[in-house]
């Protein structure tokens, strides 16, 4: 039983080791500072914009 | 609410765009001000495409557009195109440019979203810190050129050049590399961990039976850490031995052999638990000080030559045609139109117009440099006149300027800077075998073999120089983070020990120890806005340095044209502008009273006979030239070496100590035998440059140093590159680096301390391996709090923090 819990814990910890090799494989550690900066736009920028065109035909 | 208010403030004072000070008359645009045509333009096409985001993520986000825009004509041409692109097929093509414009949130914004600018960009991405884009578009709709127009069209010029940075870094994935094998370590080294535990905390009868099964899976985490995560170490130290050096390698590969060795041979024979955590943790924490010793500026080129300064393609003229032409298929005989402001890329006969070239970059020589018809003119010069027509005499890589890059100084392997690790590390690993041997004697003298074996064993591994190769590393890693917050921007960290070193200090003069952007005037006494106009439009016709420079800071567009001219050479310039008589000049030429001694070259002004005041030229020098002069020259050896003629050497003979010490009209090749010479004398030289003339006195010296306004520009090879806003600092690096090598030096000295408590043990035979796994992890933890706390209370010292 303990045998086999051991080598769950471990096969998990691979899987782990083995996903961080992937992602590093694809290059998501290349650039780690520019992700930071572009979660923060807004999509809705251009939104704010067509609205206030909006208020100039009323 | 309170944002927006000081918004408008800025905005009137400064551009909209780019924030520089806006002109006596400003352009306007929707209630905007802008400073000059540039930005204005860019405002329009970015509020045009719903792009006015990008003044809202950061005010004035935009770069000057006061320079003219670049030809591109050359990335219509296929073989360029080829050289340049990621990936091309017939749909669609990637690219990936590098902008030294990007400097912030918006930029990022803007350039992402390029697609709103023209619907056949598919996608762009940036990478902030390498300040590279990398472009999918449709090249169907939109060919590379029109991208690359686009680009600067919005202020963001992408930098192309011969010698191209982007490839080489797209092609280095050591860093992935290094990052795997510490990923590999790390995942090693915590399981280990938890599976020692239990021996170490004592296990009950029952749970004997794990025992082995424990002490099989350790073994088997230890296999990938030798033989994956250690193996540069063995291989590096074995090729060290071969070359007969021994490096610190050489004790941490025997190491990391023995602790492998030893744990399978008691796992083998169930005689004991290993030393698999100690093992594991101990190629985990050198390769993190690994990791941290290769600190990489992506955005900064420390090996540029000749090649990133010169364009990528010239302007063929053949039969009356022009058609770009890869520069490095220009040939011996071939015609070409060099237009205002391009660098001629070789040695050619002028054919046709007249040549103004600024030849600054290249010679030192402040003052361009006029060429008639039928003369040579060598390559790098950039001609500030119209477009000129030449021929070509000498291909690139033979002119002048870039036979340079030919001789020896730059084949040769520069990685010759002496690390106080590498001394130390011979002396260790004499007396780390020599204690190992000793204690395995000794108990074999006893007649005790086993615990001659475990002693010798126990030996290299307790005293394997995990802190002690931590200790530089961590120290020079903390030293060049400062310097970097400091705009002092260094190649490696073994420069920072070289900079200790340094006992001589050499001086380039045009850009290096006078500032490019020269003269910052200010005028004593009254003058109005039309007045300046016709100071400046007088100034205009005269070559002398400082009516150029006056010209420069004033900043007029040109207005009225002078009648009756004259200039007396060195005195002074007059002539009827708007009807009015303008004298500028000395005081002797103006015939005034002269004035007291000033710090700073002084032009009087002389409107219409009466007398309205003088400009003063503040800045001849660098900001804390003089104070870092007295400074540096306290200690250490100055020399000046200027490719310029003799005209400031009476202002600069305060600052150096002898007048053989300052030596002008020097060539490229001159400045780098100098350079030898001094060396040759048993000098460590420090030689501070910025253009390409300066590339082989920088190569040659033990450190060289280029000094920018804007770390985008170029410059030439380098082991260091420094901010023209940090000159002053100087001294403190040089405390500081002075300072860092004391800190490895007590940090060496904890790590040996921990060795020697370590070695008590180990050779009485009595060494377990829970007191290799405290010890080992303990005296790391200590060596990397202690250098890093040391190294910054040692810059807040030195004014740098």
């Amino acid at each position: 039983m303990i045998y086999m819990l051991i080598g769950i814990s471990i096969l998990l910890a691979l899987i782990f080791l083995l996903a961080f090799f992937w992602a590093s494989k694809t290059g998501q550690n290349d650039d780690t500072y520019t992700p930071s900066v572009r979660m923060l736009f807004d999509e809705e920028a251009t939104g704010k914009i067509d609205q206030k065109s909006d208020e100039d035909h009323l | 609410m309170a944002m927006s208010k000081t918004k408008t403030l800025t905005v009137e004072t400064h551009c909209y765009h780019c924030g520089e000070d806006l002109p006596f008359s400003p352009y306007i645009l929707a209630d905007k001000q802008f400073c000059c045509l540039g930005c204005q333009g860019v405002y329009q096409i970015l509020s045009s495409h719903n792009l006015d985001n990008y003044y809202a993520y950061n005010d004035v986000p935009g770069q000057t557009q006061k320079t003219q825009a670049p030809r591109l004509e050359y990335l219509d041409e296929p073989t360029i195109i080829a050289d340049l692109v990621d990936y091309q097929d017939n749909e669609t093509t990637v690219i990936t440019f590098y902008i030294p414009a990007i400097h912030c949130s918006s930029c990022i914004w803007l350039l992402e979203n390029l697609y709103k600018i023209n619907p056949a960009i598919i996608q762009s991405r940036i990478d902030f810190l390498k300040k590279q884009v990398v472009i999918t578009f449709k090249n169907k709709a939109l060919s590379l050129r029109e991208l690359a127009e686009i680009l600067s069209r919005i202020g963001y010029e992408p930098l192309i050049s011969l010698q191209d940075v982007v490839k080489k870094q797209q092609h280095d994935v050591s860093d992935r590399q290094l990052i795997r094998k510490i990923a590999v370590a790390g995942f090693c080294f915590g399981n280990t961990m938890l599976l020692s535990f239990p021996e170490y905390f004592g296990l009950s009868g029952l749970e004997q039976q794990f025992k082995d099964f424990f002490g099989w899976l350790n073994l088997a985490f230890c296999l990938p850490v030798v033989f994956y995560c250690g193996r540069d170490y063995f291989s590096s130290a074995w090729i060290n031995l071969k070359n007969g050096v021994l490096n610190l390698d050489f004790p941490l590969a025997l190491g990391i052999a023995v602790m492998f060795l030893r744990s399978a041979a008691e796992i083998f024979s169930r005689s004991g638990a290993g030393f698999a955590d100690t093992l594991c943790g101990l190629v985990f924490f050198l390769l993190v000080g690994r990791w941290m010793q290769k600190h990489t500026y992506h955005h900064l080129s420390f090996e540029r030559d000749y090649r990133s300064y010169f364009p990528v393609a010239v302007t063929l003229l053949k039969e009356n045609k022009e058609s770009p032409l890869p520069l490095n298929q220009l040939k011996q005989g071939d015609r070409i139109l060099i237009r205002s402001n391009e660098i001629i890329p070789a040695d050619a006969i002028l054919l046709n117009g007249t040549a103004r070239l600024d030849f600054s970059f290249v010679t030192g020589e402040s003052i361009p440099v006029e060429k008639v018809l039928g003369e040579v003119v060598y390559a790098g010069g950039r001609q500030l006149g119209g477009a000129i027509e030449l021929e070509v005499i000498k291909p690139v890589s033979q002119s002048y300027l870039t036979r340079l890059w030919n001789n020896e100084t730059f084949t040769a392997d520069k990685d010759r800077i002496k690390t106080f690790s590498g001394t130390a590390s011979k002396y260790f690993s004499v007396a780390l075998l020599s204690v190992a041997i000793g204690s395995g004697l000794f108990w074999l003298f006893k007649e005790d073999p086993s615990k001659a074996m475990a002693s010798f064993t126990a030996v290299l591994i307790i005293a394997c120089p995990c802190a002690l190769a931590l200790s530089s590393p961590f120290t020079l890693a903390a030293v060049l983070s400062i310097f970097d917050k400091n705009k002092f921007y260094l190649k490696n960290t073994a420069v920072i020990e070289e900079l200790a070193r340094i006992d001589t200090f050499v001086f380039d003069k045009t850009g290096t120890i006078t500032n490019p952007e020269a003269a910052n005037f200010s005028f004593s006494g009254k003058i109005t806005a039309i007045q300046k106009q016709w100071i400046s439009d007088l100034a205009r016709n005269s070559g002398h340095p400082l009516s150029r420079e006056l010209v420069k800071w004033i900043a007029l567009p040109k207005q009225f044209t002078a009648l009756d001219y004259q200039e007396k050479v060195g005195r002074g310039i007059s002539g009827l502008i708007d009807g009015q008589l303008i004298c500028l000049g000395s005081t002797a030429f103006l015939g005034i009273e002269p004035v007291p001694q000033l710090p700073g070259s002084t032009v009087h002004v002389m409107i219409a006979d009466q007398y309205l005041g003088y400009f003063l030229s503040s800045q001849q020098w660098r900001n804390g030239f003089k104070d870092l002069v007295l400074h540096l020259g306290r200690h250490a050896g100055l020399h000046l070496l200027s490719g310029d003629q003799e005209h400031d050497r009476k202002s600069l003979i305060p600052f150096f100590p002898s007048i053989q010490h300052m030596h002008f009209r020097q060539s490229p090749q001159n400045k780098l035998d100098y350079i030898k010479t001094l060396q040759n004398k048993g000098h460590k030289v420090l030689m501070f440059g910025d253009g390409l003339n300066d590339a082989g006195a920088l190569k040659q010296s033990d450190l060289g140093v280029a000094i920018t306004d804007n770390i985008n520009n170029f410059t030439p090879g380098c082991d260091a590159i420094l901010d023209g806003s940090s000159f002053s600092r100087i001294p403190n690096f040089i405390r500081q680096a002075k300072d860092a090598v004391r800190v490895i030096h007590m940090s060496f000295g904890i790590s040996l301390a921990y060795n020697a408590l370590g070695l008590f043990f180990a050779v009485q035979g009595t060494l377990s391996p829970l007191i290799a796994a405290v010890l080992m992890p303990a005296s790391t933890i200590t060596i990397i709090s202690f250098t890093s706390i040391a190294a910054r209370l040692y810059a807040r010292k030195n004014h740098l923090l």
